[in-house]
């Protein structure tokens, strides 16, 4: 279980929180202008690395904001967390 | 064997003798001891059957790692299978019996597979039994080789679950684990300490040991280490507690037996305790586990672990012989040897493979005890019990048989990496121990002591301290261990050599599988099925690999090993079920009017996470007929439903009404104050997700309604668009659910029921229409009231603070009685708004249905806006022309309503092939007095009036195909 450093709250135990999923993906617009391929894109593809993934967590038994984690997929080390709209150098590692 | 009780013992109280039950027989043993302890004091030697021959077994091992001494326990609702003797702590009463033997360990009369052994080698099973195929053969072996038979009524034990934040967590409480605790608390910073044991005492290998440490007698120094520990403010001690489990992040998984070791009627409280426990650093004491020695026989009962004798005499005085042959190739065993040697054995005798042992060897002499040198165990003699021992050179010249009632074995230790391995941690093969060591870590933990391979005490203590106080750890080199005979590939005697003793495999097995090419040890583990017996292989894998390495003449780390996975013992499901069991595993929220429907005789039943009313009979009503009545009554004059239950969000700020509309299907800008308008959700792949009503009652800001079962969900949902997606709008959200209760009062006279509580708002149909809300006062309670319907009558929803929804419900029951108020339930509001055809989404909607499928395409098309989902709905897919669209279906041929799920077929169509759609919900109508059914059905919209066929279960409806409101279609009685 991991111990994930939320930026509002301080190291929290793995079942505060949520895992969104993919971190950055774009959501194309507008809407009528938006090809097939670039919607399914969005929709159904990730990427799935092996190393660093740049997810995001939602602290959801606690203050209830999401914010990006770089997790690492192998090892589950916690390389950076940092807010949304912020980049990964502007965020603290943890 | 012969086991037998000497007069000494460390632990064991001779003053308070034990009586207990085995297999049927009584026997006594004493405080302190094991079920094991006691057995081979008592002279039991056959402890039940193994695995697939059913060969008689007697306990090879003192601990946990034991894979014979698998034990039924208690009988009745206390009853625990595959419990292991080495872990039961004895007390007054027990009743205990083996597992695998029918019907005594002592005469099995499925033994008869043993003679067969040679015609049942590894996977024979699967390469017999498969015509006509396995299943038909499955019972019956399963039978045959299974092994405790689980408690057939509810577990009569309570569990608990406690989280611990601790600065350091020492697993193992040996010499290692004690110096290197009582070195973690002095170290500055460290608040808190835990040191954890699995065994009921603390000590783990001095409590058989002999020699003195740090001039102290082993007892000595534990006694006083103990104390010291107990002394700190610091330091937390848990016995009886197995770190079975090392997860990421330092999250280390502990079970603690509270009252296991107690007569079951004097247990009280939790059975066991499940401990989280984060961790800064962890220390592994975790000890090492001796390796048995591959010869043939060597699974006679009277073959034991030279340590396990070591711990049986030492430690209970219980001592499995009296002519005794030890069989080493490394110096562990000698200590062994003395402690049987001094318990008073008649004969003690050494095997040692290495041609010059050094002072061990010499010290043994000088006691008296032979000392063979240069040769290894060949094979046991005797049937039931050992009777002797043949032993040769390495080369299998100079064969020689000694007699012995007890041979004990060392082929060298294997360090417990299982806690390092499952924390990520990697493992190194040494060649001087023959055994994989822990290397490089990826948490922050560290091995120490004979974990670590360091098996000299005072190395040892010293390299615990050096990691508990962070310095420079330093490494002695390991004495390496002697030679191994190994069997030629196709010795037939390899057959008779185990090297897993519960899973029953051999050598020759082993053998076998390399020669069909089972060679990576992933697919040797599972063709024979070696190391995946409840003991999980602790004395079976690595000689295993060793074989194999030897047979394949490649080096064993080339080979490696499987992976280690939680938990390192077995652990009892009730822990990690904890307190969440029966009522307590997912509780049911209650409407503030709970207790009052109770008291009208209400029906409750769980809609998801709510216990609600489904409906409320009257004395010789069933549910059928209830529901008809409830239905009538609201459709005539009026009723009372607690809608408490729907899902209550608050969207407010300058962007709200931007926000909604990038959300919900229909125009949200638009709506005016004081207007509520229904709202269709679609997930991001387009797929109909929720409904309800929006309510604007402000300029800034917004009442959302949701179904009942998505509140929580679609909040977090508005939560995660306005912080990931859209960050720039300025939107509050707050779901207050459960701050309001909503009372549904509908019917003709519902207007009339609610003026009589009195109220500040005009309710008359001209100031209050159809789909708008106010808010004002209802008895003197500040109320938010919407005029929505979902049972197609004149409805009015109102909500008032929690605290007051059941003195509203009360007093409209009250008031409402002159006019022939009846309260209503869930069943009865199902079936007036399929009567209306008003969509439940979940019901009529699957994980497939676009809102243009529900006839929401026209709206679409005049919103320019984008939503949530837009796009997905028009994907090839949702442009397919054949769509399956919700329609209504009525009944053409006088029989009763049609069964949800019946498949929709044309009318022409004469077999059950080709399904168009299906049934989604279906009712006989009270207020029509015939069926009624809502279907999803290929083309449905163009297709009004077609007569359709219906399938289900064999049997044949005749259906049309109509639209989907049955009941006052203008809507005229909404607008009343």
């Amino acid at each position: 279980m991991l111990l994930i450093d939320c930026p509002y709250c301080g190291p929290r135990s793995e079942i505060e929180f949520r895992c969104g999923g993919e971190s950055h993906v774009q959501r194309p617009g507008p809407h009528d202008a938006a090809s097939d391929e670039q919607w399914a894109d969005y929709l159904f593809y990730r990427h799935n690395p092996k190393g660093e993934h740049r997810e995001r967590w939602l602290h959801m038994a606690g203050c209830g904001q999401w914010f990006n984690v770089a997790r690492d997929t192998v090892t589950h080390k916690i390389t950076a967390i940092y807010r949304m709209g912020e980049t990964i150098d502007a965020g603290a590692g943890s | 064997m012969s086991g037998w009780r000497t007069d000494s013992g460390l632990v064991v109280d001779r003053s308070k003798p034990i009586n207990f039950e085995w297999a049927g027989r009584r026997y006594q043993g004493f405080v302190g001891d094991t079920l094991a302890s006691a057995l081979i004091a008592n002279g039991v030697s056959i402890i039940g059957r193994s695995f697939k021959y059913h060969r008689p077994r007697g306990l090879i091992a003192a601990g946990l790692e034991e894979p014979n001494g698998i034990v039924q326990l208690e009988r009745g609702s206390h009853t625990l299978p595959n419990i292991k003797a080495t872990q039961v702590e004895l007390y007054e009463g027990l009743v205990a019996g083996p597992v695998n033997a029918r019907p005594s360990a002592e005469f099995d009369l499925l033994a008869i597979n043993s003679l067969f052994k040679r015609f049942i080698p590894a996977a024979f099973y699967y390469k017999t039994f498969f015509w006509p195929n396995w299943h038909a053969f499955e019972p019956s072996i399963r039978n045959a080789a299974g092994l405790g038979v689980a408690p057939a009524e509810p577990d009569p034990d309570c569990y608990e679950h406690r989280f611990a934040h601790v600065d350091v967590l020492v697993i193992g409480s040996g010499a290692a684990g004690l110096a290197a605790a009582e070195a973690a608390a002095a170290a500055p910073g460290n608040e808190r300490v835990m040191l954890v044991e699995a065994d009921c005492e603390f000590g783990g290998g001095l409590l058989a040991s002999a020699d003195e440490l740090e001039g102290s007698a082993p007892m000595a120094w534990r006694d006083a280490a103990l104390a010291r520990l107990r002394a700190l403010p610091n330091v937390e001690l848990l016995n009886r507690t197995m770190a079975f489990g090392f997860y990421d992040h330092n999250l280390v998984a502990l079970a603690e037996r509270l009252s296991d070791h107690l007569p079951p009627h004097q247990r009280k409280g939790p059975r066991q305790r499940l401990w989280k426990v984060r961790a800064g650093k962890v220390i592994l004491a975790t000890g090492a586990f001796e390796r048995p020695i591959p010869f043939a026989g060597n699974d006679l009962p009277g073959v034991m672990l030279a340590s396990a004798a070591q711990v049986y005499a030492r430690r209970y005085g219980a001592v499995p012989g009296q002519r005794i042959v030890v069989c080493t190739n490394n110096d562990s065993a000698y200590a062994a040897a003395r402690a049987l040697h001094a318990a008073g054995c008649a004969s003690v005798a050494i095997v040692d493979s290495r041609v010059s042992p050094g002072a061990p060897a010499l010290a043994a002499a000088e006691c008296g005890i032979r000392v063979v040198q240069g040769a290894v165990p060949i094979a046991a003699r005797g049937r039931r019990m050992v009777k002797g021992l043949d032993i040769a050179a390495l080369d299998g010249r100079h064969r020689q048989r000694l007699s012995c009632d007890a041979i004990l074995m060392s082929d060298g230790w294997n360090p417990a990496v299982h806690l390092h391995s499952q924390s990520g941690g990697s493992l190194d093969y040494d060649d001087a121990l023959q055994a994989f060591l822990p290397a490089t870590a990826v948490q922050n933990a560290v091995n120490v002591g004979a974990a670590a391979g360091i098996f000299d005490l005072t190395a040892a203590i010293a390299m615990a301290r050096d990691v508990a106080r962070g310095t420079a750890v330093r490494y002695p080199a390991p004495a390496p261990v002697g030679p191994t005979r190994r069997f030629a590939d196709g010795d037939p005697k390899a057959a008779s050599a185990w090297l897993d003793f519960q899973n029953d495999v051999t050598v020759g097995d082993v053998q076998l599988a390399a020669r069909e090419n089972f060679r990576s040890v992933e697919h040797l583990k599972r063709y024979t099925t070696l190391g995946m017996a409840s003991d999980q292989g602790k004395t079976s894998n690595i000689s295993g690999i060793q074989t194999l390495s030897a047979l394949l003449g490649k080096a064993a780390p080339a080979i490696g090993t499987t992976r280690f996975r939680p938990p390192f013992d077995p652990v009892t499901i009730g822990a990690f079920a904890g307190r969440a069991t029966g009522e307590d595993l997912s509780p049911l929220s209650e409407t503030p009017s709970h207790a009052a429907q109770l008291a009208l005789d209400a029906v409750m039943e769980p809609y998801g996470r709510w216990s609600r009313a489904a409906f409320f009979p009257r004395p010789g009503e069933d549910e059928h007929r209830a529901v008809a009545r409830e239905v009538m009554a609201v459709r005539q004059a009026a009723g009372l439903f607690d809608a408490s239950t729907l899902g209550k969000i608050e969207v407010k700020g300058p962007d709200a009404a931007e926000f909604l509309q990038r959300m919900y299907v229909g125009g949200i800008r638009t709506l005016k104050i004081g207007q509520c308008r229904y709202g269709l959700m679609l997930s991001e792949h387009g797929v109909v997700y929720d409904d309800g009503v929006i309510a604007r009652i402000g300029e800034c800001h917004y009442l959302v309604g949701t179904t009942s079962g998505h509140a929580s969900a679609i909040a977090e949902s508005f939560h995660e668009w306005l912080q990931c997606e859209w960050p720039h709008l300025r939107v509050a959200v707050e779901n207050v659910t459960t701050a309001w209760a909503v009372v549904n009062i509908a019917g003709p006279r519902a207007r009339d029921v609610l003026a009589a509580l009195g109220s500040d708002i005009d309710l008359s149909s001209e100031a209050f229409a159809h789909m708008q809300i106010r808010v004002g006062a209802i008895g003197g309670v500040p109320a938010r009231v919407q005029r929505v319907s979902y049972s197609g009558e004149l409805s009015y929803e109102v909500a008032v603070p929690w605290r007051y929804g059941a003195s509203l419900w009360e007093e409209l029951m009250r008031a409402g009685k002159p006019h022939g108020i009846t309260p209503f339930g869930v069943e009865a509001m199902m079936v007036m708004r399929l009567e209306k055809g008003f969509l439940h989404v979940g019901s009529d909607t699957d994980g497939t249905t676009y809102p243009q499928d529900l006839g929401f395409g026209a709206a679409i098309a005049k919103k320019p806006d984008d939503f949530v989902g837009r796009r997905s709905i028009v994907r090839p897919d949702g442009l397919r022309p054949d769509r399956r669209q919700l329609v209504g279906l009525e009944v053409i041929d006088g029989a009763g309503p049609l069964a949800v799920g019946a498949h929709v077929l044309p009318g022409e169509a004469v077999e059950a092939r080709g399904t168009q759609g299906w049934v989604t919900s279906s009712a006989q109508s009270p207020t029509l007095g015939r069926p009624v059914a809502l279907a999803l059905v290929e083309r449905g919209g163009e297709r009004m009036g077609e007569a359709v066929r219906i399938w289900d279960l064999g049997t044949w409806r005749a259906a049309k195909i109509a639209d989907v409101r049955f009941y006052d279609p203008s809507g005229e009685r909404l607008h009343a």
